[in-house]
C-alpha cells in the first residue's frame, strides 16, 4: 500500500514536471533555444503565489492565475529584450544570453526574498483525501490535476487552434510561414509568453505544498532538461510522457535509496539517455 | 594589423614578468597569482568553448577533479601533491569522453546541457562522500616536508609557476590555431555541417579539444589545491567555478588567445573589490555581476572586448585611409 502510495505521489509531482518541461519543449522546438532560466521562472512563479497569499490572503484560485499572468509578462519581454536580438547569432551568444538571466534572476532572488525557505501554510488547499486507503495530500492532487489538463490544453492549442497552426507554421518554416502572412515575430514572443506562463502556474501549483527558496529552480532546471530530452525536443507529448516517468522514477529512487538520490538518480538518467537514446521517445531522429 | 607582433609579445611578457617586482607586498601577489590561475582555466575552458564553439557550463567537473586528486594522494598515502597532478588530469580526461561522445554528436545545446547535468551531479554524489571528505572537503599537508609539497608562504612562488603553466598553455594554443586541429575547430565553429560535408571528422575532432581543455582545466585545479591546501564541493565544484571561466573567456573574446587573459585581468580585481566592499554578501553580488555582464555580452559584443576594439580600430583606420587618399586626389588635382 505504501508503494501504491509512491507510485501516486510520483505521478502526481511528475505532471507539474511535464506543465513547466513542455513550455520549455515549445520553445525549443519553434526556435531552436535552450532557455537555461526556466528553473529560475518556476522559482518565480513559486514566489508569486507565496507574495499574493502574504500580502493578499488570496487563495490558490486567485494566485495560479496572477503567477500565470506575471510570467507570461516576463517571458515576452525576456524574448523581446534579449533573444530575439542573440537567435540568429552564434551559439555562444545563444547559451550565455538565458545563462546570464538564470545567474540574474537566481541570485537577486537571494537580494530580494532572502535565503530562507518559506512555505505556505499546510491544508492550504485543503485536507489529505483517502482513496481506497491511499492518501493523498489535496494540494499534490490539485497541482497534478490541474497540470494534467493544462499540458493537455498547451497540446490542443497547438494541434487544433489557428494560432497553434501558426506557432507550429513558424517552427517548421519561417520563411514560408511569412509568406503566408504570419509574423514570426509575434508568434515566437507568444511561445515565450507560454512557456513562462507552463513555468508560473507549475511553481504556483508546487508552492502549495513545497519549499519555496531563491535556489530551488537549480534542480527543477535540470528535471526539466532531462524531461525534454528523454521526451524527444519539440514534442508536448513527450514532455507529459517523460514528466511523469521522471515524477515516478525520482519518487521510487527516494523511497527505495533515500531522499538524497533522488536528484542524483535524475541526473544519472540524463546521462544514460544521451548514450542510448539521444532524440527521446517521441522525438524525431 | 599586427605591426610588429614580436614587440608586443616581448611586451606582454615583460609586464607579466615584472608585476610584483613592482606592486609587491602579499596583497597585490596573492591578487596577481589569482589573476594567472584564473587566466589558465578561462584559456582550457576556451580551447573547446571558444575555438571549438562548444559551450561547456560544467567545467567545473575538470577544476574540481584536478583540485580533489593531489589532496586525496595526501590523505590516502601521505604522498606529495605533485603525484595527484596527472591523476586529475586523466580523471578528467575519462569525464570529457563521457560527456563528449554522445553529446557531440547532437547540436551544441545537447552539450551544454550535459555539461550542467554532470557537474551537478558530481558535485551532489561528492557532497556526500565520506571518502573525498564529504560537505567538509579535504585537507593537505600544514606544514612543508620539502619543495616537493609546493607549499611556501609568499605568493611570489606559485605566481611564477601560474605563470610557466599560462606561458606553456598560450604557447600551445598558439601553435595549435595553426595546426590541422586548430583549422578543424575553426571550421567547426563556423559551420558544423559544412565542415562534415566538407569531411572534417567533426565529433572526433571536437572530442579532442575538449580532452586537451579538460587536461588544462584539471591542471588549474591542482595548482589551485597546492595554493591553498584545502578543497571542498563548494570551492572547487560549485557553478561558480563554471561561470567564471565562461564569463572571462566570454568577456575578454572567445576564441581568441588572449581573450580569457584578459578577461581575467578586469573580473578577478573587480570580484575581489566587491567581496572585500560587501562581505558574506559579495559571492551573490557577483553572480548577478556576471549574469548581467554576460546578458549584455551576448546582446551586444558576443565576440568580447578584443573584436569590439578591433571594430573599433579597423573604422579609424579606414577613416585615415578615406582621408589620405582624399589629400592625395586634392594633391594630384591641384
Amino acid at each position: 500500500m505504501i508503494l501504491l502510495q509512491v507510485i501516486v505521489g510520483g505521478l502526481l509531482i511528475g505532471a507539474v514536471y511535464a506543465l513547466f518541461s513542455s513550455g520549455l519543449t515549445l520553445i525549443w522546438g519553434m526556435m531552436n533555444v535552450i532557455n537555461f532560466a526556466h528553473g529560475e521562472f518556476v522559482m518565480l512563479g513559486m514566489y508569486a503565489a507565496f507574495w499574493a497569499y502574504t500580502l493578499a490572503g488570496i487563495g490558490p484560485a486567485g494566485f495560479v492565475p496572477i503567477a500565470a499572468l506575471l510570467l507570461f509578462i516576463l517571458g515576452v519581454l525576456v524574448y523581446m529584450g534579449l533573444i530575439r536580438h542573440v537567435m540568429r547569432g552564434p551559439m555562444l551568444a545563444q547559451i550565455l544570453s538565458t545563462f546570464g538571466l538564470l545567474l540574474l534572476l537566481r541570485y537577486s532572488a537571494f537580494w530580494v526574498f532572502s535565503a530562507n525557505f518559506v512555505t505556505l501554510p499546510d491544508g492550504l488547499v485543503g485536507p489529505s483525501i483517502d482513496i481506497g486507503g491511499i492518501f493523498v495530500t489535496a494540494s499534490k492532487l490539485l497541482a497534478g490535476g490541474v497540470a494534467i489538463l493544462l499540458t493537455a490544453g498547451m497540446h490542443l492549442l497547438l494541434t487544433r487552434t489557428a494560432i497553434g497552426s501558426q506557432i507550429l507554421a513558424v517552427a517548421e518554416d519561417r520563411q514560408a510561414a511569412m509568406l503566408m502572412g504570419i509574423k514570426p515575430d509575434r508568434m515566437q514572443a507568444l511561445a515565450w509568453g507560454l512557456a513562462g506562463a507552463s513555468a508560473g502556474i507549475a511553481g504556483a501549483l508546487i508552492a502549495t505544498f513545497f519549499p519555496i527558496s531563491p535556489t530551488v529552480g537549480e534542480s527543477l532546471a535540470i528535471i526539466a532538461f532531462v524531461t525534454v530530452t528523454l521526451g524527444g525536443f519539440g514534442s508536448v507529448p513527450g514532455a507529459m510522457l517523460a514528466g511523469l516517468l521522471i515524477g515516478l522514477i525520482e519518487s521510487l529512487s527516494a523511497f527505495y535509496l533515500g531522499p538524497v538520490y533522488q536528484d542524483v538518480v535524475v541526473y544519472a538518467l540524463f546521462v544514460v539517455i544521451l548514450w542510448v537514446r539521444p532524440h527521446g521517445l517521441l522525438g524525431k531522429a | 594589423m599586427a605591426r610588429k607582433p614580436i614587440i608586443g609579445w616581448l611586451a606582454l611578457a615583460a609586464v607579466l614578468l615584472g608585476f610584483p617586482l613592482v606592486f609587491n607586498g602579499e596583497y597585490y601577489e596573492q591578487l596577481a597569482a589569482f589573476v594567472i590561475l584564473s587566466a589558465i582555466s578561462a584559456s582550457a575552458w576556451n580551447l573547446v568553448g571558444g575555438y571549438a564553439g562548444q559551450v561547456s557550463v560544467g567545467h567545473a567537473v575538470y577544476f574540481g577533479a584536478g583540485a580533489y586528486m593531489p589532496l586525496l594522494f595526501y590523505k590516502l598515502w601521505a604522498a606529495s601533491p605533485l603525484l595527484g597532478f596527472p591523476a586529475g588530469i586523466a580523471v578528467s580526461v575519462v569525464i570529457a569522453v563521457v560527456i563528449g561522445v554522445p553529446t557531440f554528436r547532437l547540436s551544441g545545446h545537447y552539450f551544454s546541457m550535459a555539461t550542467i547535468a554532470v557537474a551537478e551531479l558530481i558535485r551532489i554524489v561528492v557532497s556526500d562522500w565520506d571518502f573525498l571528505g564529504g560537505a567538509i572537503g579535504l585537507m593537505g599537508p600544514a606544514t612543508p616536508r620539502g619543495w616537493w609539497d609546493l607549499i611556501w608562504r609568499s605568493s611570489l612562488p606559485y605566481y611564477y609557476i601560474f605563470l610557466a603553466v599560462l606561458g606553456l598553455l598560450l604557447y600551445i594554443t598558439h601553435r595549435m590555431e595553426r595546426t590541422r586541429l586548430g583549422y578543424y575547430l575553426r571550421a567547426i565553429r563556423a559551420n558544423d555541417r559544412a565542415a562534415r560535408s566538407l569531411g572534417v571528422p567533426v565529433s572526433r575532432y571536437k572530442l579532442y579539444a575538449l580532452m586537451l581543455s579538460a587536461a588544462f582545466t584539471s591542471l588549474a585545479g591542482s595548482l589551485y589545491a597546492a595554493k591553498f591546501g584545502f578543497v571542498d564541493p563548494g570551492s572547487a565544484l560549485g557553478i561558480l567555478v563554471s561561470v567564471q571561466m565562461v564569463v572571462m573567456a566570454a568577456l575578454g573574446g572567445a576564441g581568441r588567445l588572449l581573450g580569457p587573459l584578459l578577461g581575467a585581468v578586469i573580473l578577478v580585481p573587480l570580484q575581489t573589490t566587491t567581496n572585500s566592499f560587501f562581505g558574506g554578501q559579495g559571492t551573490g553580488l557577483a553572480f548577478i555581476l556576471y549574469g548581467g555582464i554576460i546578458m549584455l555580452l551576448s546582446r551586444y559584443a558576443p565576440g568580447g572586448l578584443i573584436e569590439v576594439w578591433e571594430r573599433f580600430q579597423a573604422r579609424r583606420d579606414a577613416g585615415t585611409a578615406r582621408r589620405s587618399a582624399e589629400r592625395n586626389g586634392d594633391a594630384r588635382a591641384a
